[in-house]
C-alpha cells in the first residue's frame, strides 16, 4: 500500500491518483506509487522484460528511468501546488546517469520539488534500484505551471 | 562487417523498450530519422492530449543512441552519462515525431550530441536534447 500522508487535501489526493491510475504512459510502464506528501513524492517503475534496454544484460531501459524520473518530478511540484488548479508542462530535465540498474530489477525514485513560485516549480530527484545510497540516477527539473484563474 | 542499416536494423530490433514505444527510424546515407508513430500509451496529458515528458527524452535519447550506433558500426552500445532535455512545446499525442541527432563530437571515450524533434514542421521543434555518451572502453 502507498504511504499517503494524511494533511494532504483531498482534492490534492485525487489529483495523485489520477496521475498514476489515468496517465496512459504511467499505466503503461505499472508505475506504483510508494509515497506522497507535500512537495514530496515517491514512485516505483517495476522491472519488465518489455522494458528493457540491453538484451545482452536485461538491464531496464534508460527511458523508463527517464519517465519515471519525470513523473515523479511532476507529483512532487503538484503536491506543492496548493489546491486551486492549474496545468502543468515540464520546461527541462537534466539527468545524469550514474551507473545501469542491476539485472532484472526494478526502479525508485523520490523527487523533492524545494521551491515553488507562482509560475514555476524546480524539482531534484533520486532513483535507485536496491541501496537507497547508491543512486542508478540524479535529474533537476522546472516546470511551469498555467493557472486559469489567473 | 557490419553495415550501419545493420546495425541500426539491430539496435531496433533487439532492444525490447524500443519496441514498447514503437519507435522506428530510416538511414538516408549516413543520417537516420527515428519515427515515432503515435499511439494512446504513450500519452501523459489527457487533456491535450500530449506526450508525456519522459516518452519525449526517451525518444530522444535513443535517437542519440541509435546514431552513434550508425555512425560508429561494430562498437559496443554507448552509454548515456547526462542529458538536459528541453521542452519547446507540447509533443500532440495524435501526430507522428521525428528526430535527428548531430553528432557534435565523437572523440575516444566522449560523444557529444544534440538531438531534435518534430512533428508537422522541421522547423518548429517541440522539444531538444543535449547529451554526453560513453562511447569507449571504460566505465
Amino acid at each position: 500500500m502507498a504511504d499517503i500522508a494524511e494533511n494532504l487535501p483531498e482534492i490534492v489526493r485525487e489529483m495523485v491518483g489520477r496521475m498514476i491510475e489515468s496517465t496512459p504512459q504511467a499505466v503503461a510502464l505499472g508505475l506504483r506509487l510508494v509515497s506522497v506528501n507535500v512537495a514530496r513524492g515517491s514512485i516505483e517503475a517495476p522491472w519488465r522484460e518489455d522494458l528493457v534496454g540491453d538484451p545482452d544484460t536485461g538491464v531496464i531501459a534508460g527511458g523508463v528511468v527517464t519517465t519515471l524520473l519525470d513523473h515523479t518530478c511532476g507529483l512532487a511540484m503538484s503536491t506543492a501546488a496548493g489546491t486551486e488548479p492549474f496545468s502543468t508542462a515540464t520546461l527541462d530535465l537534466r539527468i545524469d546517469y550514474m551507473r545501469p540498474a542491476a539485472p532484472r530489477t526494478g526502479v525508485v525514485c523520490e523527487a523533492h520539488c524545494y521551491k515553488i513560485t507562482r509560475s514555476i516549480g524546480f524539482v531534484r530527484a533520486e532513483a535507485w534500484d536496491v541501496d537507497r545510497t547508491d543512486l542508478v540516477a540524479t535529474a533537476q527539473a522546472a516546470f511551469i505551471l498555467n493557472r486559469p484563474n489567473q | 562487417m557490419t553495415t550501419a542499416a545493420e546495425q541500426l536494423e539491430a539496435f531496433l530490433s533487439r532492444v525490447p523498450y524500443v519496441r514498447f514505444l514503437g519507435m522506428q527510424a530510416e538511414l538516408a546515407g549516413d543520417e537516420m530519422t527515428a519515427i515515432l508513430p503515435p499511439s494512446p500509451h504513450l500519452i501523459g496529458n489527457t487533456y491535450i492530449p500530449a506526450l508525456h515528458g519522459g516518452v519525449i527524452g526517451a525518444f530522444l535519447e535513443m535517437t542519440a543512441l541509435a546514431q552513434l550506433s550508425v555512425a560508429e558500426p561494430g562498437r559496443r552500445l554507448p552509454k548515456t552519462i547526462d542529458v538536459t532535455i528541453e521542452y519547446l512545446r507540447p509533443g500532440r499525442g495524435g501526430l507522428t515525431s521525428y528526430a535527428r541527432a548531430d553528432l557534435r563530437k565523437v572523440g575516444r571515450r566522449i560523444a557529444n550530441v544534440h538531438v531534435e524533434a518534430w512533428q508537422e514542421d522541421r522547423d518548429k521543434p517541440f522539444a531538444a536534447l543535449r547529451g554526453h555518451f560513453l562511447v569507449g572502453s571504460g566505465s
